[in-house]
Protein backbone atom coordinates (compact mmCIF):
# COMPACT_ATOMS: atom_id res chain seq x y z
CA UNK A 1 0.00 0.00 0.00
CA UNK A 2 0.97 3.48 -1.06
CA UNK A 3 2.43 5.14 2.76
CA UNK A 4 2.27 8.61 1.23
CA UNK A 5 -1.67 8.14 1.19
CA UNK A 6 -1.53 9.58 5.01
CA UNK A 7 -3.52 12.36 5.10
CA UNK A 8 -5.21 12.47 1.69
CA UNK A 9 -8.43 13.98 1.83
CA UNK A 10 -10.87 12.39 -1.28
CA UNK A 11 -13.33 15.02 -3.37
CA UNK A 12 -16.95 14.88 -0.90
CA UNK A 13 -18.71 11.60 -2.73
CA UNK A 14 -22.42 12.63 -4.32
CA UNK A 15 -25.37 13.17 -1.93
CA UNK A 16 -26.58 10.46 -0.83
CA UNK A 17 -30.57 11.05 -0.30
CA UNK A 18 -31.75 8.69 2.69
CA UNK A 19 -35.28 7.17 1.34
CA UNK A 20 -38.05 5.88 3.90
CA UNK A 21 -38.35 2.53 2.39
CA UNK A 22 -34.54 2.02 2.14
CA UNK A 23 -34.70 3.00 6.27
CA UNK A 24 -37.67 0.37 6.64
CA UNK A 25 -35.47 -2.32 4.49
CA UNK A 26 -32.61 -1.82 6.47
CA UNK A 27 -33.90 -2.02 9.63
CA UNK A 28 -35.38 -5.29 8.69
CA UNK A 29 -32.21 -6.40 7.78
CA UNK A 30 -30.21 -5.66 11.61
CA UNK A 31 -33.57 -6.88 12.83
CA UNK A 32 -34.36 -3.16 14.40
CA UNK A 33 -37.75 -3.50 15.60
CA UNK A 34 -38.67 -0.37 16.96
CA UNK A 35 -41.79 1.73 15.55
CA UNK A 36 -39.60 4.53 15.61
CA UNK A 37 -37.22 3.22 12.32
CA UNK A 38 -40.41 1.80 10.49
CA UNK A 39 -43.54 3.94 11.53
CA UNK A 40 -43.55 7.78 10.70
CA UNK A 41 -46.02 8.67 13.29
CA UNK A 42 -44.10 7.32 16.09
CA UNK A 43 -41.14 8.29 14.49
CA UNK A 44 -42.93 12.01 14.47
CA UNK A 45 -44.50 11.50 18.04
CA UNK A 46 -41.16 10.95 19.59
CA UNK A 47 -39.87 14.26 17.74
CA UNK A 48 -37.96 13.20 14.58
CA UNK A 49 -39.14 14.16 11.01
CA UNK A 50 -39.84 10.96 9.74
CA UNK A 51 -38.37 7.38 10.24
CA UNK A 52 -34.56 7.21 12.10
CA UNK A 53 -32.35 5.15 10.70
CA UNK A 54 -30.71 2.32 12.96
CA UNK A 55 -26.90 3.00 13.88
CA UNK A 56 -24.99 1.39 11.39
CA UNK A 57 -27.17 2.39 8.49
CA UNK A 58 -24.46 5.20 8.32
CA UNK A 59 -22.16 2.38 6.47
CA UNK A 60 -24.21 2.37 3.32
CA UNK A 61 -23.57 6.48 3.23
CA UNK A 62 -19.86 5.40 3.90
CA UNK A 63 -19.47 3.00 1.72
CA UNK A 64 -19.46 5.32 -2.13
CA UNK A 65 -16.54 6.82 -0.19
CA UNK A 66 -14.93 3.49 0.67
CA UNK A 67 -15.40 3.11 -2.82
CA UNK A 68 -13.37 6.00 -3.88
CA UNK A 69 -10.47 4.58 -1.74
CA UNK A 70 -10.21 1.04 -2.68
CA UNK A 71 -10.36 2.20 -6.40
CA UNK A 72 -7.98 4.73 -6.32
CA UNK A 73 -5.22 3.88 -8.78
CA UNK A 74 -1.82 4.82 -6.85
CA UNK A 75 -3.36 3.50 -3.43
CA UNK A 76 -2.04 -0.24 -4.14
CA UNK A 77 -4.70 -1.88 -2.29
CA UNK A 78 -6.00 -5.29 -3.77
CA UNK A 79 -9.45 -5.33 -2.54
CA UNK A 80 -9.31 -9.30 -3.01
CA UNK A 81 -6.75 -9.36 -0.04
CA UNK A 82 -9.17 -6.76 2.53
CA UNK A 83 -10.41 -7.75 5.26
CA UNK A 84 -12.70 -5.18 7.79
CA UNK A 85 -10.38 -4.72 10.75
CA UNK A 86 -12.46 -2.24 12.95
CA UNK A 87 -15.91 0.32 12.75
CA UNK A 88 -16.79 2.68 14.62
CA UNK A 89 -19.38 5.05 14.52
CA UNK A 90 -19.53 8.77 16.37
CA UNK A 91 -22.51 10.53 16.02
CA UNK A 92 -24.05 14.33 16.25
CA UNK A 93 -27.43 12.83 15.68
CA UNK A 94 -29.44 9.88 14.12
CA UNK A 95 -29.58 9.34 10.30
CA UNK A 96 -33.40 10.04 9.40
CA UNK A 97 -35.16 9.55 6.55
CA UNK A 98 -35.31 12.70 3.77
CA UNK A 99 -31.77 13.73 4.75
CA UNK A 100 -29.26 14.62 2.44
CA UNK A 101 -26.04 13.41 3.14
CA UNK A 102 -22.37 13.94 1.96
CA UNK A 103 -19.44 11.95 2.99
CA UNK A 104 -15.98 13.25 2.47
CA UNK A 105 -13.33 11.10 2.98
CA UNK A 106 -9.84 11.37 4.87
CA UNK A 107 -7.05 8.96 5.17
CA UNK A 108 -6.62 8.89 8.63
CA UNK A 109 -3.50 6.25 8.75
CA UNK A 110 -1.68 3.94 7.31
CA UNK A 111 0.64 1.29 8.80
CA UNK A 112 2.40 -1.29 8.04
CA UNK A 113 2.72 -4.59 10.16
CA UNK A 114 4.53 -7.33 9.51
CA UNK A 115 3.52 -8.45 6.29
CA UNK A 116 -0.16 -6.82 6.73
CA UNK A 117 -1.19 -2.77 5.86
CA UNK A 118 -3.67 -1.19 7.79
CA UNK A 119 -5.22 2.21 6.44
CA UNK A 120 -7.92 3.73 8.75
CA UNK A 121 -9.94 5.87 7.10
CA UNK A 122 -12.87 8.46 8.37
CA UNK A 123 -15.32 9.42 6.85
CA UNK A 124 -17.21 12.68 7.55
CA UNK A 125 -20.90 12.52 6.98
CA UNK A 126 -22.80 16.09 7.01
CA UNK A 127 -26.36 17.29 5.90
CA UNK A 128 -28.16 19.49 3.04
CA UNK A 129 -27.48 22.50 6.19
CA UNK A 130 -23.68 21.46 6.61
CA UNK A 131 -23.95 20.26 10.17
CA UNK A 132 -22.02 16.98 11.36
CA UNK A 133 -24.23 14.19 11.61
CA UNK A 134 -21.77 11.49 11.69
CA UNK A 135 -18.41 10.33 11.32
CA UNK A 136 -17.93 6.69 10.20
CA UNK A 137 -14.42 5.31 10.84
CA UNK A 138 -13.01 1.93 9.52
CA UNK A 139 -10.26 0.00 9.75
CA UNK A 140 -8.87 -2.53 6.59
CA UNK A 141 -6.44 -4.66 6.83
CA UNK A 142 -4.91 -6.12 3.22
CA UNK A 143 -3.03 -8.99 3.87
CA UNK A 144 0.61 -9.43 2.80
CA UNK A 145 1.43 -12.34 0.12
CA UNK A 146 1.12 -15.72 2.37
CA UNK B 1 -41.58 6.51 23.89
CA UNK B 2 -39.88 4.42 26.32
CA UNK B 3 -38.20 6.23 29.59
CA UNK B 4 -34.74 6.44 29.38
CA UNK B 5 -32.55 4.92 32.08
CA UNK B 6 -30.87 7.01 34.22
CA UNK B 7 -27.00 6.99 34.61
CA UNK B 8 -27.85 6.94 38.86
CA UNK B 9 -29.58 3.95 38.68
CA UNK B 10 -26.94 2.53 37.01
CA UNK B 11 -23.25 0.31 38.18
CA UNK B 12 -20.51 -1.34 36.37
CA UNK B 13 -21.43 -5.02 35.92
CA UNK B 14 -24.85 -4.54 34.91
CA UNK B 15 -26.25 -6.42 32.88
CA UNK B 16 -29.03 -4.19 31.14
CA UNK B 17 -29.93 -5.92 27.66
CA UNK B 18 -29.34 -8.70 25.85
CA UNK B 19 -31.04 -11.12 22.73
CA UNK B 20 -30.57 -13.99 20.65
CA UNK B 21 -30.16 -13.36 16.71
CA UNK B 22 -30.75 -16.47 14.65
CA UNK B 23 -29.54 -15.88 11.53
CA UNK B 24 -30.47 -18.05 8.48
CA UNK B 25 -29.18 -17.57 4.96
CA UNK B 26 -32.16 -15.42 3.98
CA UNK B 27 -31.36 -12.83 6.80
CA UNK B 28 -27.56 -12.89 4.64
CA UNK B 29 -29.24 -12.51 1.14
CA UNK B 30 -31.98 -9.60 3.00
CA UNK B 31 -28.60 -8.18 4.74
CA UNK B 32 -26.91 -7.66 1.11
CA UNK B 33 -29.45 -6.14 -0.39
CA UNK B 34 -30.28 -3.77 2.22
CA UNK B 35 -26.57 -2.77 2.73
CA UNK B 36 -25.35 -3.24 -0.73
CA UNK B 37 -22.90 -5.33 -0.13
CA UNK B 38 -23.01 -8.12 -2.48
CA UNK B 39 -19.56 -9.78 -1.73
CA UNK B 40 -20.13 -13.49 -2.46
CA UNK B 41 -18.40 -15.13 0.41
CA UNK B 42 -21.88 -14.05 2.13
CA UNK B 43 -24.03 -15.76 0.14
CA UNK B 44 -22.03 -18.18 -2.07
CA UNK B 45 -19.95 -21.87 -0.68
CA UNK B 46 -17.82 -22.29 -3.55
CA UNK B 47 -16.38 -18.73 -3.75
CA UNK B 48 -16.36 -19.02 -0.05
CA UNK B 49 -14.21 -21.98 -0.38
CA UNK B 50 -12.18 -20.74 -3.22
CA UNK B 51 -10.77 -18.06 -0.72
CA UNK B 52 -9.72 -20.57 2.12
CA UNK B 53 -12.92 -19.89 4.22
CA UNK B 54 -15.19 -22.97 5.39
CA UNK B 55 -18.22 -21.41 3.92
CA UNK B 56 -20.83 -18.35 4.21
CA UNK B 57 -20.01 -16.31 6.36
CA UNK B 58 -22.54 -13.51 7.90
CA UNK B 59 -21.40 -9.84 6.85
CA UNK B 60 -19.63 -8.69 9.82
CA UNK B 61 -21.88 -5.12 9.45
CA UNK B 62 -24.84 -7.18 10.20
CA UNK B 63 -23.72 -8.73 13.09
CA UNK B 64 -22.35 -5.23 14.16
CA UNK B 65 -26.12 -4.29 13.33
CA UNK B 66 -27.73 -6.58 15.35
CA UNK B 67 -25.90 -6.53 18.14
CA UNK B 68 -26.09 -2.79 18.90
CA UNK B 69 -30.33 -3.37 19.04
CA UNK B 70 -31.27 -4.32 22.14
CA UNK B 71 -29.00 -1.28 23.69
CA UNK B 72 -30.84 1.32 21.55
CA UNK B 73 -34.25 -0.53 22.85
CA UNK B 74 -32.88 -0.08 25.92
CA UNK B 75 -31.95 3.28 25.70
CA UNK B 76 -35.21 4.09 24.57
CA UNK B 77 -34.30 6.83 22.03
CA UNK B 78 -31.72 6.37 19.01
CA UNK B 79 -30.16 9.93 19.10
CA UNK B 80 -28.40 8.53 22.83
CA UNK B 81 -26.64 6.39 20.71
CA UNK B 82 -23.53 8.68 20.00
CA UNK B 83 -20.62 6.17 19.73
CA UNK B 84 -20.35 2.77 18.65
CA UNK B 85 -17.40 0.20 17.65
CA UNK B 86 -16.22 -3.14 17.03
CA UNK B 87 -13.53 -5.30 16.08
CA UNK B 88 -14.11 -7.83 13.67
CA UNK B 89 -12.33 -10.60 15.70
CA UNK B 90 -14.39 -14.01 14.23
CA UNK B 91 -16.30 -14.84 11.50
CA UNK B 92 -20.17 -15.97 11.92
CA UNK B 93 -20.46 -19.47 9.70
CA UNK B 94 -24.34 -19.76 8.93
CA UNK B 95 -24.68 -23.50 7.90
CA UNK B 96 -27.76 -23.74 4.76
CA UNK B 97 -29.38 -26.04 6.99
CA UNK B 98 -29.12 -24.73 10.23
CA UNK B 99 -28.28 -21.49 10.28
CA UNK B 100 -25.93 -19.93 12.79
CA UNK B 101 -27.68 -18.43 16.52
CA UNK B 102 -25.67 -15.34 17.81
CA UNK B 103 -26.17 -14.32 21.21
CA UNK B 104 -25.74 -10.79 22.71
CA UNK B 105 -25.00 -9.36 26.34
CA UNK B 106 -24.67 -5.77 27.16
CA UNK B 107 -23.46 -4.98 30.21
CA UNK B 108 -22.17 -1.70 31.50
CA UNK B 109 -18.58 -0.85 31.56
CA UNK B 110 -17.77 2.15 32.67
CA UNK B 111 -19.41 5.39 33.55
CA UNK B 112 -19.04 8.98 32.81
CA UNK B 113 -20.70 11.29 35.46
CA UNK B 114 -19.84 14.66 34.16
CA UNK B 115 -20.36 13.62 30.29
CA UNK B 116 -23.63 11.62 31.80
CA UNK B 117 -22.04 8.66 29.23
CA UNK B 118 -22.52 5.15 30.41
CA UNK B 119 -19.96 2.75 28.33
CA UNK B 120 -22.16 -0.57 27.28
CA UNK B 121 -20.27 -3.34 26.28
CA UNK B 122 -21.27 -5.59 24.25
CA UNK B 123 -20.36 -9.50 24.59
CA UNK B 124 -21.18 -11.21 21.20
CA UNK B 125 -20.60 -15.04 20.68
CA UNK B 126 -21.58 -17.66 18.34
CA UNK B 127 -21.40 -21.27 19.36
CA UNK B 128 -19.50 -20.33 22.43
CA UNK B 129 -16.76 -18.09 20.94
CA UNK B 130 -16.32 -14.28 20.92
CA UNK B 131 -16.84 -13.05 17.42
CA UNK B 132 -16.88 -8.92 18.03
CA UNK B 133 -13.80 -7.68 19.92
CA UNK B 134 -13.69 -4.17 21.99
CA UNK B 135 -17.69 -3.54 20.71
CA UNK B 136 -18.61 -0.77 22.85
CA UNK B 137 -21.87 1.75 22.67
CA UNK B 138 -21.64 4.83 23.96
CA UNK B 139 -24.82 6.24 25.49
CA UNK B 140 -25.88 9.64 26.75
CA UNK B 141 -28.07 9.26 29.70
CA UNK B 142 -28.00 13.48 30.25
Amino acid sequence: MNPELQGRVFPPAPPYLVGREKVREFSRAVFATNPINHDPEAARAAGYADVVAPPTFAVVVQEATLAQLLSEPGAGIDFSRVVHGDQRFSFSRPIVAGDELTATLTVASVKTLGGHSMVTAESNVVDAGGEHVVTATSTLVVRGDE
Amino acid sequence: MSTAPTLESLSVGDVVAGGSFPLTRDSLVRYAGASGDFNPIHYRDDVAVSVGLPGVLAHGMLTMGFAVQPVVDWAGDPARIVDYQVRFTRPVLVDPVDGAVVTVVAKVGAIDEEARVARIDLTVTFNDQKVLGKAQARVNLA
